[in-house]
């Protein structure tokens, strides 16, 4: 009888595009928006996913974020490094600058200050220049949405140059990096060279990064930072959810894509319920045909899941495909949107949210069909 | 007669009465307190096989309610129907289910064929229901088919076919199973004049078989000339049970 479910959900196919559309829309509006959420919130640490060599991060104690920085002395490096069971540490500058080309255009930029010597925290995706030559003199990269940022339409080009602070600055090299969340352009340069860009101030030191030795966790190398000096020691996961958290608890964002996602799931569950009822309504006649020919409910039941089933299975194809080709254009157009994608957490869960929705629109199908009188067949 | 129609299946064990069904003291009502209404009032009466049976009479006599309950549809008040020497009040659920469909065929008076499947595929409906393979149906259904003078119409869905066509095709599923009651409501109200004397010259000759029931509801005065035996209700009961007057 699978066939013959399959068969009538075809010969219909108005009502099956409508059904599958509406899961599809809904599919797509769900994984869009909670694949941008995430995105977004991912992005907030992605100044620290950068430094992929650091496994301990060493602020201010009053710090909340990898955003808002409270500087502290340079001489803080020094503790950390007198710390038992540290490995290395290294000064990382991280601030927003003003950054304006010779004609007066400018852009707030983010500034990355990285260590003079071992250039931790550097760049991994070169795509013009040579990181050596950030000892250069005035010498900075830039990454590449900020190059076309600052100079749009134009092609990527060294030895342009900018001026931050009223200090001169040549770029050198143009890189990738990871979306930051503010969209901003990443400026690196050497520590020093950072410090000489911005205003200043008594105390510089945004983080001191850096990794215990073999043998001792992270955990334990901040759980002995602490002790120590005082200061705030967080692991890297640390200090990405701490970072992540921060922005999830003082921000309109999650709210205003809840209610996105809540909408999908809305107008999914009722295109594709109220279309999969209408179909089996307009279909009784035939569900009341077949009780009388001898198909028991729990055959009946078993067509009609069939039914949702290939639908909502089709619609979270269609609507993942969607998803999925938006965020593959968009990423190449929009600037802002690159390096969003589909977290595979966020394609599971959209399947659970489709589901829902095709439980739902079976559940109130069936009532119908289960209650069915097959004596209805002889009511012409 | 192709021998796809000639030989229903009987239930193995049970001896073949020559009736074929039986209703004791049927009474049906519905609703309930002061909306309760009585539609049959005891009705006894013995169907015999190898013959048609016309069941005749008024709109809501309680024609449509007394077949429903003969084929198991509805389960009278009091009373009850024995088919071919099984009590229904004895089959319960899944297994008055499977009676149904292993005994019992239909034809609609708005013949309900599927509209997304051929004329073929409709009429392996049933087979499908007792779970034959799906190639083998639809070559017993092709039979049946031509059998009822559709032959070249196996991949023609409902829409492309006229009334009395569509009404031949319900005919042939009605009988693909072999079933040894056929139940028919107005097989020709909606058909025109030499339509519904087709298919009533149809059900005549295919359908009646010695080991067979055949019930046919109708208003159609045109048709009483096919029936072997007449059965007219009002209100809730029978109260002729003639040879009808054209008979043969």
């Amino acid at each position: 009888m699978n066939w013959v479910a399959w068969k009538m959900l075809n010969g219909d196919t108005a009502k099956y595009l409508g059904a599958v559309f509406g899961v599809a829309f809904g599919v797509l509006l769900i994984t869009q928006q909670a694949s941008i959420f995430v995105g977004l919130m991912s992005r907030t640490a992605n100044p620290l996913r950068d430094v992929r060599e650091a496994r301990v991060w060493v602020t201010d104690r009053h710090q909340q974020n990898a955003d808002e920085i409270e500087p502290i002395s340079d001489g803080a490096v020094h503790r950390i490094r007198g710390v038992e069971g540290m490995d290395w540490a290294v000064r990382l500058y991280k601030g927003v600058a003003r950054a304006r080309r010779p004609d007066g255009i400018f852009r707030q930029v983010i500034l990355l200050g990285i260590d003079d010597h071992t250039f931790v925290g550097a760049p991994r995706t070169i795509l013009m220049g040579d990181l050596a030559d950030l000892r250069r003199p005035s010498a900075v990269f830039i990454d590449k949405a900020g190059h076309e940022s600052l100079w749009p339409g134009e092609p990527l080009q060294l030895g342009r140059e900018i001026e931050m602070n009223e200090r001169r600055a040549v770029i050198v090299g143009i890189c990738e990096t990871s979306a930051p969340f503010q969209s901003f352009p990443v400026v690196v340069a050497t520590y020093t060279g950072a410090t000489r860009f911005i205003a200043r101030e008594r105390k510089q030191l945004s983080f001191v990064v850096g990794a215990p030795v073999a043998g001792v966790t992270p955990a334990e190398a901040c759980r002995r930072i602490k002790a120590a000096t005082g200061f705030e020691a967080l692991t890297y996961d640390q200090f990405v959810w701490q970072t992540i958290n921060y922005y999830m608890a003082n921000t309109g964002i999650p709210v205003n894509f809840g209610i996105t996602i809540v909408l999908g799931f809305i107008v999914g569950a009722a295109i594709a319920g109220q279309t999969f009822y209408l179909f089996t309504l307009e279909n009784l006649r035939h569900f009341g045909a077949l009780k009388a020919m001898g198909v028991n409910n729990r055959r009946l039941i078993g067509m009609v899941l069939l039914q949702a089933a290939v639908i909502g299975a089709i619609g979270y194809s269609l609507g993942v495909g969607m998803a999925v080709a938006f965020f593959e254009i968009s990423g190449r157009v929009l600037p802002d949107l690159r390096g969003i994608n589909i977290p595979w957490q966020v394609a599971i869960g959209t399947a659970g949210v489709v589901v829902a929705i095709i439980t739902f629109a079976s559940l109130m199908s069936l009532r119908r069909v289960l209650l069915l009188e097959p004596a209805v067949v002889f009511r012409g | 007669m192709p021998t796809a129609l000639q030989t229903p299946v009987p239930d193995p064990p049970a001896p073949r009465p020559a009736v074929g069904v039986a209703c004791r003291g049927i009474e049906k009502e519905f609703g309930s307190g002061e909306t309760r209404t009585r539609v049959l009032h005891g009705i006894d009466v013995d169907i015999g096989c190898g013959a048609l049976t016309l069941l005749v009479g008024p709109s809501g006599c309680g024609k449509t309610t007394l077949i429903s309950i003969i084929a198991g549809l509805l389960d009278p008040t009091a009373g009850d129907v024995s088919l071919f020497g099984t009590p229904q009040s004895q089959l319960r659920g899944n297994r008055r289910v499977d009676f149904r469909a292993r005994n019992v065929g239909f034809v609609f008076q708005q013949y309900n064929l599927l509209p997304s499947l051929t004329a073929a595929e409709n009429v392996a409906v049933p087979l499908l229901v007792a779970r034959q393979p799906r190639k083998r149906a639809i070559e017993k259904a092709a039979d049946v088919l031509d059998a009822v003078g559709l032959g070249s119409r196996l991949k023609a869905f409902p829409n492309q076919l006229s009334g009395g066509q569509q009404q031949r095709v319900a005919i042939a599923r009605a009988l693909v199973h072999e079933p040894r009651l056929l139940v028919c409501d107005e097989p020709t109200a909606a058909l025109d004049s030499s339509s519904g004397q087709t298919v009533m010259e149809l059900l005549k000759s295919v359908a009646v078989h010695p080991e067979r029931t055949v019930i046919v509801v109708t208003h159609d005065s045109r048709v009483l000339q096919f029936g072997d035996r007449l059965l007219e209700m009002a209100d809730g009961r029978i109260v002729l049970d003639t040879i009808p007057p054209s008979h043969p």
